[in-house]
């Protein structure tokens, strides 16, 4: 194992209602969602219609730009609805489930001498390539390109983020599968970083890195530029290390597994806990009775880079974990909660209030106020505290809002993906949706220069 | 009430001045919408506030200083007892400080509303401190309506026209005073502005008053570089010059702020208090504040080892307590908008800033204070020391592409 990396640039935002480690089975709920919203840039090509039956691991659609890349559902049952939006695209395709959860039986008889062009097309026709990200751009990797690292992160550093250790502690078996064949895909070429003395540790065949410190240490993109950082016409592909191993368990199964433990977090949660679910669950079948008060938000995913939802929605293809925070939509008076409080209340990373100056112990609970209006850049040197990478984080964000190509390219807009400017986000004092604006310059590039 | 001032309400033009007044009684109950769905307490609000109260000090002090020299005028002698009479001084000094405050904060605000409302936009805070800092740039006896036209050229031409509060190229502030200093030099240097009331007595009556002329320590001191050297107003031998100056200005005396000069900029011991707060809480940069005073200090010492005459024989950290040295590096020098804005470019910048401040100071002999027109210059500059970092940030990473 190589030495630790410490990430001193950072924050850990430190929140009430981290999951409990018990776990609870959820049944499936009498719906489920899969979304193309999900996949940044995805134009779906559907392949079935209202109507149609259909099994675990059985396509529904697939990328119209890159047809190898399929979506499949994650339960056995009836397509009950294709929803679409006002201009026809398609927002939801929802399935009506039946409650077995038979699945289609994929031949994985010879595994153990799979090519990497047949983990690749398996990957593809069981929907789990789309699991797979790619930097530049942070979509879902091109199947046609070589990539010149795989990483995955056993990790998660962000607020209230399950614990790997706990989720795939019993399922190692599989997880060295996975990383079997992703190593075989890729030429011995994935990169797992892991907090020190983890038990992943005891993986094989893959390069092992130690990172800790603050958040986002644990983000797969801070690993990336730490190791071995993306430049201009390369990539680097990623996946999340619960998907690794249910590619392991589709290994040795021949089924596609669609559950997951999923993390229930937040302040407003009765009892956060860890749930079995099966992907694209509607949130309401997670956290039906779990809720206390009613103006609250729902997130699919942690509260830097989640989805909001509603209860009738579903969760969100990426997410192992669903937080719930109180709205803040009401009027703070200046001198009590507001701009001039005494700020115990808040978390800051700013020392304009007395956060610093509490326990590290202390945990918060933080609203979705924005806590002041939209204002131009003033404040210098913030964002960098935050942000460990060797990248100008105000400058690369200018660029992107001005749509200077030049000069994203230059400050190594190739490298990153919204989710790194999600502490930026959270610390700046101009209140600008950083992420919204490195994702639309990520856009332009896409358009222009891949 | 809110009805009546969003969109297509009874007085929806007003609403800037609405929203202006309810966001700073209320926070407002905006909430994220996408990326990140919760957000650091910090807003520009209570950045700018913090600066404010960071000024107090030099504002009650100046405030204070002020009266004291009112009174010393007025007693026709320079030498009277410091800290007497205390509330009878400040209470004079409130009375010459407080009117330049409020036509500041008058003509500045009203100018920032009618903008805000033409471009449909509520108050942004950085005029909070700007007002602040103007009347404490000022000499006392600056007439008004030269404060008013000041503020209006500044916030005008210095800032609306670039786009408003973050947008703005160089220092609001000391846009204001370099406009007085070079449309109406008379009334921002010489020797009779910086005592209230002392151009008035002496247009009466010169006899009583040989004491007062050359009234500040920097205006003394640039008579060192001519024929003849004065201080306090007496003439003396260019021999004898500095230890005269030694006297009538102490470092002690000059640190705690006990000398004619602009109404705030006297005192360091206040500068160093606000910025002891601005640095503890982050507003203000310590590398650029220290960096400046580094880069003044150096100056200080490269003249000593030229030497030659009084001026340049002054003591390298005599010139950091007269002035506006400390009052430019800790409130002026860090306004962040203007400022270098990557970490290394902010010691570029601050050392820069500090050793031309000397630089002009002492060299040039048509202006007596030279960290204005220091810190506007880099201002200017401070592009351009960023824009070399960004390459050197740019090349790493082509490097890493070619080795690669």
């Amino acid at each position: 194992m190589s030495n630790t990396i410490s990430i001193r640039k950072g924050l850990n935002i430190r929140l009430v209602g981290e999951a409990k480690k018990e776990i609870k089975d959820i049944s499936v709920s009498s719906t489920v969602g899969i979304s193309p919203l999900d996949f940044h840039g995805l134009t779906p090509k559907m392949v079935v219609k209202e109507g149609d039956v259909v099994k675990v691991g059985d396509v529904l659609f697939f990328d119209k730009k890159e047809a190898s890349i399929k979506f499949v559902s994650t339960v056995s049952g009836t397509v009950k609805s294709i929803v679409r939006g006002d201009k026809r695209r398609i927002i939801n395709v929802l399935i009506s489930t039946d409650g077995k959860q038979t699945a289609k039986k994929f031949d994985v008889s010879k595994a153990s001498d799979f090519t990497a062009e047949d983990i690749k097309s398996l990957l593809l026709e069981s929907g789990f390539w789309s699991t797979i990200k790619q930097r530049p751009l942070d979509v879902i990797a091109n199947p046609n390109n070589q990539a010149k690292g795989f990483f995955v992160s056993s990790f998660d550093s962000s607020p209230l983020a399950p614990d790997y250790e706990y989720v795939l502690g019993d399922d190692l078996e599989n997880l060295q599968k996975g990383f079997d064949a992703l190593s075989k895909l890729t030429g011995d070429k994935v990169h797992l970083s892991s907090k020190p003395n983890s038990i992943f540790a005891k993986i094989k065949g893959v390069k092992h890195h130690s990172f800790d410190g603050l958040h986002p240490a644990g983000n797969v993109g801070t690993q990336m530029h730490h190791i071995d950082p993306v430049n201009k016409g390369e990539f680097v592909w990623s996946m999340n290390i619960q998907e690794v191993a249910a590619f392991g368990r589709l290994l040795s199964e021949g089924t596609v597994q669609a559950t997951r433990k999923v993390a229930l977090t937040g302040s407003e949660l009765k009892n956060p806990q860890y749930v079995n679910v099966v992907k694209g669950t509607e949130m309401s079948a997670m956290l039906d009775k779990a809720v206390e008060g009613s103006n609250v938000r729902y997130i699919s995913g942690n509260v830097l880079t989640g989805d909001q939802k509603h209860l009738t929605d579903f969760l969100g293809h990426y997410h192992n974990q669903v937080t719930v925070i109180p709205e803040g939509n009401e009027y703070k008076f200046f001198l009590t909660t507001g701009w001039l409080g005494h700020g115990f209340d808040k978390f800051s990373n700013s020392r304009l209030f007395p956060t610093f100056l509490l326990p590290k112990s202390k945990k918060f609970t933080l609203d979705t106020n924005t806590n002041g209006e939209e204002r131009a850049f003033v404040v210098s040197g913030e964002l960098e505290r935050v942000f460990p990478f060797d990248i100008l984080p105000v400058q690369l964000t200018k660029a992107a809002i001005t749509q200077d190509i030049d000069g994203m390219e230059n400050l190594g807009i190739y490298e990153v993906a919204p989710e790194d400017f999600a502490l930026c986000e959270y610390v700046c004092t101009t209140k600008i949706n950083i992420q919204e604006k490195i994702r639309q310059g990520l856009d332009l590039i896409a358009s222009e220069c891949m | 009430m809110e009805p009546h001032f969003i969109k297509g309400g009874k007085y929806e033009k007003w609403n800037p001045l609405f929203e202006t007044l309810a966001t700073f009684a209320f926070t407002p109950k905006l909430v994220t919408t996408k990326g990140t769905h919760i957000r650091d307490g910090v807003d520009l609000k209570r950045t700018m506030f913090t600066v404010v109260i960071a000024l107090i000090p030099c504002l009650l002090f100046g405030i204070y200083n002020t009266g004291h020299w009112e009174y010393a005028v007025a007693e026709g002698n320079r030498d009277i007892p410091y800290f007497a009479e205390m509330g009878a001084k400040f209470l004079t000094g409130l009375t010459i400080v407080l009117p330049v405050v409020v036509v500041s904060y008058g003509v500045g605000l009203t100018i920032e509303f009618i903008f805000g409302m033409l471009r449909g936009h509520a108050l942004h805070e950085g005029f909070l401190v700007s007002g602040m800092l103007i009347p404490l740039t000022m000499p006392a006896d600056v007439p008004l309506w030269m404060v008013a036209i000041a503020t209006a050229f500044a916030v005008i031409i210095g800032k609306e026209i670039f786009g408003g509060t973050g947008m703005n190229v160089v220092n609001i502030a000391l846009t204001a005073r370099a406009f007085l200093f070079f449309a109406y030099p008379t009334s921002m240097s010489g020797d009779k502005v910086w005592m209230s009331g002392l151009s008035e007595k002496m247009s009466t009556n010169t006899a009583d008053l040989d004491g007062f002329s050359g009234a500040t320590a920097l205006g003394d001191l640039a008579s060192f570089m001519s024929d003849k050297a004065t201080v306090a107003g007496e003439t003396v031998q260019s021999s004898m010059a500095l230890q005269n100056f030694s006297t009538e200005y102490g470092v002690w005396e000059s640190f705690i702020g006990m000398i004619p000069g602009s109404i705030g900029e006297t005192s360091t011991l206040a500068c160093l208090i606000g910025g002891l707060l601005l640095v503890l809480t982050g507003v203000g940069s310590l590398r650029i504040i220290l960096s400046f005073f580094a880069g003044g200090f150096i100056m200080g010492l490269l003249l000593n080892m030229i030497g030659g005459n009084a001026y340049l024989d002054l003591a390298a950290h005599h010139h950091l307590v007269i002035g506006g040295f400390a009052f430019g590096a800790v409130f002026m020098a860090t306004d962040p908008v203007t400022a270098s804005q990557t970490a290394f470019g902010k010691i570029i910048y601050g050392f820069l800033g500090g050793f031309l401040a000397i630089m002009i100071r002492v060299l040039n002999p048509a202006y007596p204070e030279g960290v204005f027109l220091a810190i506007l210059f880099m201002n200017i500059m401070a592009p351009i020391i960023d824009h070399y970092i960004i390459q050197a940030n740019i090349n790493r990473r082509l490097k890493r592409l070619k080795t690669a």
